[in-house]
């Protein structure tokens, strides 16, 4: 969590770097003009606010993870045998990724049919995400990982849910998107979002990738090597 | 000096940077007044719903005290009830009252009118953060009708006993409990991201950073760390929902109960710890910047002068912000942790009061030699400056291991925190609502009332607090229900315990004044006009008092100077407000600083 933090203290002490805190406003009046003037940040609030919103939601995740490994160093941890069908819906969600961005490009062009096309497979792949995800659980408590079996087994179902969850959460935005689109016969309004929508499914992607290289103890060293140098 | 002035003037003026931002008009009195997407109106009801909540806490501490002061009594007071109204007090204060308060009342209300902002970036969003902030509220509320009634686990709802038969409010208290702070989390997200965003990217022309007020910056840089502080209480909240209402074991370590082995296995109570301070750490900050930046707007505006070193002021700000998510585990000392981690965190702990005395300094020569005018914001403010001191040098104590271990489980740490973080804080809302308050309605609130509201406040507040230090040093234990005999404890502290409990009801009586005052001159106050306390910052220049929809008519304001031009000499006023364009005997007055 705390090199997380670090990251994003490194980006705002970049960014506060840029805007005079060493100024000295009692002396200056009138307004700032020039290269030596503050500069804002030129994106958009829309794309600011997601920004932050990934930052918030990244700080969820990485302390999820934290709870993980502090957890695991626990003797009654067992571990936990990953059914193969993560892999597969791994693969849904990539596609998904990759649809939504086809979505971006063909947007920016003013690809209408093919931006709707994107948009559409973009959505029913992440769906399809969703179920596989379910599919997943339903295998594990048939195989009888209850929740409450092990800690490992909880984790599993947390960690999966939070992650699916925030899908469906995307899912939300991209129908409230698509809604808007067919709304207005001007694609460049939705372009916007179209990309915010492309942006929060690389993040989904992201996140995803790691919390299956933790899961399937992948990242195992990792975690080790972090609980080396905090102890 | 004079080479600076010539070259920083600018009168051009350069276009837009922003362009303006298209309102949503409400178009019926529901969506005027109720459902309303105005940051203004928005601020009022987090305000009022804030306040209200928070009367409701004050009544459990006067249980609280009642049983303290007199055991055995009361009929309605049992050991569970005391411990749902510690619990029920703690949490509200602390969070549904003071984070609501500084950063859903004031944030909503100051940053946009201080930064020249028409509303929030996204204020759809920012309806919706309130209407889920009054729903966490009310599920709050609801969980004192459940069966069992509230939560009575403690502020910090600790594991393993939080979740287990025995506390009160077992069966269903927690369970809402911790829903409410879920669905909070959720809603103080929704309203941060959109503060966050505001101040970045809804500044009007020329308001820098360093021109924007320390109000705003102690806001801004709150609701910071609060969104990368909170996640870790929902991480925490929804694990143990989990271990309550599905039998995991993340914080629950294998348990016998009454003879019972119970289902849970393996899982770890300081684990759960970690998560709580990592959040309740930084959330003292996040209630202490923004009542920094209050007090020191309310101190340069009643002292008519430029606040004291405002740049290291800002810097002090930022330096607390980023300490404060290096300290949390001194509220560990006592749970058994590997002891070189104390020394480390001891070590940050003493470090954080660096900027904090820094901050203290920059305030008392603000003062010195100020045209101090003791108004009722500023007595306030004064009275802070003095409560945080005492708070905070008990805090020094706290801080270094081997004190805060026979100290821990004692009244001093309640003293302590009450100063710091209760007391404190609260001074600041006050001193705020009696400064902003001619903004918010277009009348001042009344001089004789709010005196009596003053000084019973302050010094009942010291009459309260300063004995339970001697207290917590005789060894008098904090948390218990009854002290019974003990051979440590003298009479003389029951008499001690008697005298503070009459404190507190005669101080929690005296906020009925308060409150009678907000409405009584609402009708009945002396009307303020646009600029009651001749301040500089933007939201004293808005063309309309109180500021109609979208604040600034027709033209947004540019911003010339910083916030601080207070008695500037050769000037013909003893303020310039921060949109008036420099002129030639301005500039005269630079050369002159």
């Amino acid at each position: 969590m705390l090199a997380f933090l670090a990251v994003l203290a490194t980006i705002a002490a970049w960014w506060l770097s840029q805007q005079g805190l060493a100024a000295k406003p009692w002396l200056e009046e009138g307004v700032p003009v020039g290269p030596r003037a503050p500069r804002r940040i030129s994106t958009e609030p829309a794309k600011l606010g997601l920004g932050l919103f990934l930052a918030v939601a990244g700080a969820l995740f990485v302390l999820l993870i934290s709870g993980y490994f502090m957890r695991k160093g626990l003797p009654d941890w067992r571990p936990l045998p990953m059914p193969p069908l993560l892999f597969v819906t791994t693969g849904v969600l990539a596609a998904s990724s990759l649809l939504l961005r086809l979505a971006r490009r063909s947007a920016e062009r003013g690809a209408r049919e093919e931006t709707q096309l994107a948009l559409t497979a973009g959505a029913a792949t992440a769906i399809v995400f969703v179920a596989g995800q379910m599919a997943a659980w339903r295998q594990m408590l048939e195989g009888g990982f209850g929740i409450a079996g092990n800690p490992s087994n909880t984790f599993f179902y947390l960690l999966t849910g939070v992650h699916a969850l925030h899908v469906l959460g995307g899912l939300a935005a991209l129908a409230w998107t698509f809604a808007k689109m067919r709304e207005s016969d001007d694609l460049a309004s939705t372009r916007s979002p179209i990309g915010l929508c492309a942006l929060y499914w690389d993040f989904l992607l992201v996140v995803w990738l790691v919390l299956l290289a933790i899961l399937t103890g992948f990242a195992d060293g990792l975690g080790e090597i972090c609980g080396r140098l905090l102890s | 000096m004079v080479d600076v002035t010539a070259r920083t003037i600018e009168t051009a003026v350069p276009p837009a940077e922003v362009p303006d931002v298209e309102l949503y008009h409400p178009k019926s009195w529901l969506t005027t007044w109720v459902f309303s997407q105005d940051a203004k109106i928005i601020a009022i009801q987090y305000s009022m719903t804030a306040l209200t909540i928070g009367l409701v806490a004050l009544v459990a501490s006067w249980l609280i005290r009642l049983q303290l002061a007199f055991p055995n009594t009361f009929s309605f007071m049992d050991a569970a009830t005391y411990y749902q109204a510690v619990t029920v007090h703690g949490m509200i204060m602390v969070i549904y009252l003071l984070t609501a308060v500084f950063l859903g009342g004031f944030g909503n209300y100051l940053i946009p009118l201080m930064i020249g902002a028409r509303d929030m970036v996204f204020p759809y969003v920012n309806m919706l953060s309130y209407w889920i902030y009054l729903a966490a509220v009310l599920v709050l509320v609801a969980s004192f009708f459940a069966p069992g009634g509230p939560t009575g686990a403690g502020w910090t709802l600790y594991p393993p006993q939080a979740i287990l038969e025995g506390t009160p409010g077992y069966s269903a208290g927690i369970i809402l409990m911790l829903a409410s702070l879920i669905l909070f989390i959720i809603g103080f997200t929704m309203g941060g991201l959109n503060y966050v965003v505001t101040v970045l990217q809804g500044r009007t022309r020329g308001m820098t950073l360093m021109r924007m007020p320390l109000t705003v910056w102690g806001i801004f840089t709150a609701t910071v760390i609060a969104l990368l502080a909170f996640p870790a209480l929902f991480v925490g909240a929804v694990m143990m929902l989990l271990d309550r209402a599905l039998g995991t074991s993340f914080f629950m370590p294998a348990i016998i109960q009454a003879g019972e082995h119970l289902k849970y296995n393996g899982g770890s109570p300081i684990l759960f710890q970690h998560l709580f301070w990592f959040f309740g750490h930084p959330e003292v900050y996040i209630v202490a910047l923004p009542a920094f930046g209050m007090v020191s707007d309310l101190i340069s505006t009643h002292a008519r002068k430029n606040i004291f070193g405002y740049r290291m002021m800002v810097w002090a700000i930022i330096s607390i912000a980023v300490l404060s998510f290096v300290v949390w585990a001194h509220h560990m000392y006592v749970s058994g942790m590997y002891p070189a981690f104390g020394f480390f965190f001891a070590t940050t702990t003493l470090i954080i009061a660096v900027p904090t005395a820094l901050k203290v300094y920059n305030w008392v020569l603000t003062l010195w030699r100020g045209d101090i005018h003791l108004t009722v914001p500023m007595l306030f403010a004064i009275a802070f400056i003095v409560t945080f001191v005492n708070g905070g040098l008990t805090g020094l104590f706290l801080g270094n291991v081997v004190v805060d271990v026979p100290l821990s489980d004692t009244m001093f740490v309640v003293a302590h925190f009450h100063m710091v973080m209760g007391v404190a804080p609260i001074l600041v809302v006050f001193g705020a609502i009696y400064h902003w308050y001619p903004k918010i309605t277009g009348r001042m609130l009344n001089e004789v009332m709010g005196q009596v509201h003053f000084w019973i406040t302050f010094l009942g507040a010291y009459a309260i607090f300063f004995p339970m230090h001697y207290l917590g040093l005789l060894g008098v234990p904090r948390r218990y229900f009854e002290i019974g005999q003990t051979s440590f404890v003298p009479p003389s502290a029951e008499t001690l315990n008697i005298f503070i409990t009459v404190v507190a009801l005669v101080v929690g009586i005296a906020q009925l004044v308060f409150v009678f005052n907000l409405f009584w001159s609402l009708k009945k106050g002396r009307e303020s006009g646009p600029n009651p306390w001749r301040a500089t910052s933007l939201e004293w220049q808005t063309p309309e008092t109180p500021p109609g929809h979208g604040n600034w008519g027709k033209e947004l304001p540019v911003v010339y100077r910083w916030a601080y031009d207070y008695s500037v000499p050769g000037a013909e006023q003893d303020f310039i407000p921060q949109n008036e364009p420099p002129s030639a005997l301005n500039g005269a007055r630079a050369a002159g600083h």
